[in-house]
C-alpha cells in the first residue's frame, strides 16, 4: 500500500465496491449494528420488497435506547416502548439476526458493546443507525452513523453510499494537566474548531496524548467526533488496540489473532501519510471543560466565564444570545456555582468502566448534596457487572447516588429517566440541545463523569481539581 | 421512481443556526414502529414555547419549501426528523448548510436539500416574510431558486443531485444491482477470510 495513504484511505480503498451512476462509492461493510429505535422501518422496508438479510452474521442487535433502568420486568410499563421490544425481537428472530436482548448478559449500548464482545477491530467499516457510531472510530475502524433508509440497504446489500469525505488530521501533542480527562479534550476540540468544523471531514485523532490514552479514553473522544461536525473519527491502531482485543469473544482467537494483529498494526498511517488538513493543539491549554449553551461547541474551561456576545463572530450572536436565554446564564458569570437539579454518569460517552472508577474515586467518603438527584447508569450489563464486582455501586449508593440497570437512560431520554421543567443537569452524555434530557425546557451542562461527581457532590458546578489529592510534592 | 427536476410552493422561514434533530423531532416521538404520523409533531417543543413558530403561523400553512440557516440537522442521525418535515409537507430545504446524515437522510427520501449564501437566504427570508403566498422554485436543473423578481443560486452535492434528477435517489435499487461486485469485494477483504 502507498506509503502516502492514510489509514482511512486505506480501509476506504479496500472495501470499495465500485462507483456507482451518482458518483457515490458503493462501500462494504464489515459490520452493521442495530437497536430497536431506527431498525424497524427498515426491516419493513425488507419486507415489503421482499429481501432477505445478506450477511446476517455481519449484523448484531442490543437493546438500548428505549431500555428502563429500574423496573425491567416485562411487559414493560411503556407499552410503546414495550412494542419496539417485541419488534427488534421478532426482527432478528425472522431475520437470522443475533441480538442481545435484555436478558442476555452481553447486553448495553451499543457503542460499548461492540468494543466489549471485540466485534469491533481495526481496519473495519462499522455503520449503525446512530450518530454515535463515531465512537468505533477508536479501534481504527471506520464508523459512521446512518439513516433508518440505509440501515435498510445495508441490510440488504451490506453496502453503503456515500461520498467521500476528507481527512483532517488533529495532534493534541504535551501532557494533560491532571484533572483533565478524554472528554475535556473532546470537548476543547470542538470548541476551537466549531460544531460545524468537521463537515466534509473526517477526523484522524493523533499526537502524544492520544497514543497515551487507554482504548475507553479514545472512544470517550472518537464518540463526540460527530458534534463536531465530522462524519467520523478515528485513532490508529496500536499496541495498546492489540492489547485491549487479545481474548475478547468476537475477536480472532490464537493463531489468527496473531496475524490479524499484524495486518490491523498495518492499517495505521505512516509517517508520510498525507492529509487534507492539519491542526494541532497543546494539551496543557487544557482546562476541565464544561459547556455553557445549547451546543457541545458552547464550552469553557471552569475557569473561564461565560463569553461576552462582542467576543463572538457576527455570525455566531444570534445562537449565543438563545443559548444564554434558554439556559439562563448571564455573559461574563463564571459556571462554577452554578445550581444543579440533577447529575448524570452513564451514555455512551462515558458509560464505561474507567469513568466509573473515576468518578466513585472521587464520590467516596462525600455525600450528594441534598436536593440533587444523582443518577449512575452503566454503559452494559458488563460494565453493571464489573463494577459492582469492584465495589463501586456500593460507594454511589452510600453517597446517595441511585444505581440503575444499564442503558442509554437521560442521555436522550426515550425511556423513563427525563428531567422535569427547567431542571439543569450535570451530564457525562454528549447532547446539550434544548430538550435533550426529556424536558422541553430542561438544560444540560456537559462534562466529564469526575467534574460530574464533583457537581453532585457539591450541589453545583465545581472544579474537579479542587478534590482531588495534590499530585507530587 | 421519480425524477425530482424542481419543487415549487410558498415557503416557510425558520432561520436559525445549529438546528438538531431532537428539535425537529423529540425524541419521545421515536417510540413507533413506524413513521407514519410523526408529521403532526415537526417542532413539537420549539411550538409549545413560541406561540409565534413558524410551524404554527397560518400564513406559512401548506408550505412545501423550508428555509434555514447554518448546520440545519445536526446532532441524532434520526431518520425520524426529515421524515417528520416531510410528512409535515416538505418537499425541498434551502439551507446556508447541512449536517451531513440529516443531508443523506432528505436525499434518500427523495427531498432536495439545497444550499444557498447567507445574503441569499437572508434577502429570500425577507421577501417570504414580505409575501408568503411568494411562490419558491427550487430548480435543480438550473441550480437555481427563483422567487418573484428574486433569483440566486444553489448549491448541491453532484451525486446528491444526480440521484435526485435521474430519479435513483431510492438508491436500494442501485445497491442491488452489484450483488456481484459486492461479493467480489468481500472475497478481498481480510478479516472476512480470518486473514489466510
Amino acid at each position: 500500500m502507498s506509503e502516502k495513504k492514510n489509514l482511512f484511505n486505506k480501509v476506504w480503498d479496500l472495501h470499495n465496491v465500485g462507483t456507482l451512476p451518482t458518483g457515490q462509492t458503493q462501500l462494504f461493510i464489515g459490520l452493521h449494528l442495530i437497536h430497536e429505535v431506527t431498525s424497524p422501518q427498515a426491516f419493513a422496508m425488507l419486507r415489503e420488497r421482499g429481501l432477505s438479510v445478506m450477511y446476517p452474521e455481519r449484523t448484531v442487535a442490543t437493546v438500548d435506547h428505549i431500555v428502563p433502568t429500574d423496573d425491567q420486568a416485562r411487559p414493560f410499563k411503556d407499552l410503546l416502548a414495550e412494542q419496539m421490544m417485541s419488534q427488534i425481537e421478532k426482527n432478528c428472530r425472522e431475520f437470522g439476526v443475533t441480538l442481545f436482548d435484555i436478558s442476555d448478559s452481553r447486553q448495553g449500548i451499543v457503542h460499548i458493546v461492540g468494543p466489549e464482545q471485540g466485534l469491533t477491530q481495526p481496519g473495519l467499516t462499522i455503520v449503525c443507525g446512530d450518530s454515535h457510531t463515531s465512537t468505533h472510530g477508536a479501534f481504527g475502524a471506520i464508523a459512521f452513523g446512518i439513516g433508518t433508509s440505509q440501515v435498510a440497504g445495508v441490510l440488504a446489500t451490506q453496502t453503503l453510499a456515500l461520498g467521500k469525505p476528507k481527512v483532517r488530521r488533529i495532534e493534541v501533542n504535551g501532557e494533560l494537566n491532571p484533572g483533565v480527562y478524554a472528554k475535556d479534550v473532546t470537548l476543547y476540540i470542538i470548541q476551537k474548531l466549531g460544531v460545524k468544523g468537521g463537515i466534509g471531514y473526517a477526523y484522524e485523532y493523533a499526537g502524544d496524548v492520544f497514543d497515551r490514552m487507554t482504548m475507553e479514553e479514545r472512544m470517550t473522544v472518537c464518540n463526540m467526533s460527530i458534534e463536531g461536525g465530522a462524519r467520523c473519527g478515528y485513532i490508529n491502531p496500536d499496541q495498546t488496540t492489540v492489547d485491549y482485543l487479545r481474548g475478547r469473544p468476537q475477536a480472532p482467537q490464537g493463531a489468527d489473532f496473531d496475524k490479524a494483529a499484524e495486518w490491523w498494526l498495518s492499517l495505521a498511517s505512516g509517517p508520510d501519510a498525507e492529509y487534507d488538513d492539519v491542526v494541532t493543539f497543546d494539551a496543557s491549554d487544557i482546562e476541565p471543560t464544561v459547556t455553557w449553551g445549547i451546543t457541545p461547541g458552547q464550552s469553557i474551561g471552569i475557569n473561564e466565564n461565560v463569553p461576552t456576545l462582542d467576543s463572538f463572530e457576527e455570525d455566531d450572536r444570534a445562537g449565543a444570545q438563545e443559548a444564554y436565554e434558554y439556559m439562563g446564564l448571564e455573559a461574563g458569570q463564571s459556571l462554577k456555582g452554578v445550581k444543579v437539579d440533577v447529575t448524570f454518569i452513564g451514555s455512551c460517552t462515558n458509560g464505561r468502566i474507567s469513568d466509573l472508577r473515576e468518578a466513585a474515586q472521587l464520590v467516596k467518603g462525600h455525600k450528594v448534596a441534598p436536593g440533587v438527584k444523582a443518577l449512575v447508569v452503566p454503559g452494559s450489563q458488563l460494565v453493571l457487572k464489573q463494577a459492582v464486582e469492584e465495589g463501586l455501586d456500593k460507594i454511589f449508593e452510600e453517597a446517595g447516588f441511585e444505581w440503575r440497570a444499564a442503558g442509554c437512560s437521560m442521555c436522550l431520554a426515550m425511556n423513563p429517566d427525563k428531567l422535569k421543567g427547567r431542571e439543569v443537569c450535570a451530564s457525562s452524555s454528549n447532547r446539550n440541545f434544548k430538550g435533550r434530557q426529556g424536558s422541553p425546557t430542561g438544560r444540560t451542562l456537559l462534562m466529564s463523569p469526575a467534574m460530574v461527581a464533583a457537581a453532585a457532590i457539591n450541589g453545583h458546578v465545581a472544579d474537579v481539581r479542587e478534590m482531588m489529592e495534590p499530585v507530587g510534592v | 421512481m421519480n425524477e425530482i427536476k424542481q419543487v415549487s410552493g410558498t415557503c416557510i422561514p425558520l432561520i436559525l443556526d445549529d438546528i438538531d434533530t431532537d428539535r425537529i423531532i423529540p425524541a419521545r416521538f421515536l417510540r413507533c414502529v413506524t413513521f407514519d404520523g410523526l408529521g403532526e409533531h415537526a417542532f413539537e417543543d420549539d411550538r409549545q414555547q413560541n406561540p409565534n413558530h413558524p410551524f404554527d403561523n397560518a400564513k406559512y400553512q401548506n408550505s412545501s419549501v423550508l428555509l434555514a440557516g447554518r448546520n440545519f440537522g445536526c446532532g441524532s442521525s434520526r431518520e425520524h426528523a426529515p421524515q417528520s418535515l416531510m410528512r409535515w409537507g416538505i418537499k425541498a430545504i434551502i439551507a446556508e448548510s447541512f449536517a451531513e446524515i440529516f443531508f443523506g437522510n432528505c436525499t434518500a427520501l427523495g427531498v432536495p436539500a439545497v444550499t444557498a449564501s447567507s445574503t441569499d437566504v437572508d434577502e429570500l427570508g425577507r421577501r417570504v416574510e414580505a409575501d408568503p403566498q411568494l411562490e419558491v422554485k427550487v430548480d435543480l436543473v438550473a441550480k437555481k431558486v427563483t422567487a418573484g423578481d428574486f433569483s440566486c443560486d444553489i448549491d448541491i452535492l453532484d451525486s446528491a443531485r444526480d440521484a435526485l434528477l435521474s430519479g435513483q435517489w431510492d438508491f436500494m435499487t442501485l445497491l442491488l444491482e452489484n450483488q456481484e461486485f459486492i461479493k467480489q469485494t468481500a472475497e478481498k477483504i481480510p478479516y472476512l477470510s480470518q486473514f489466510a
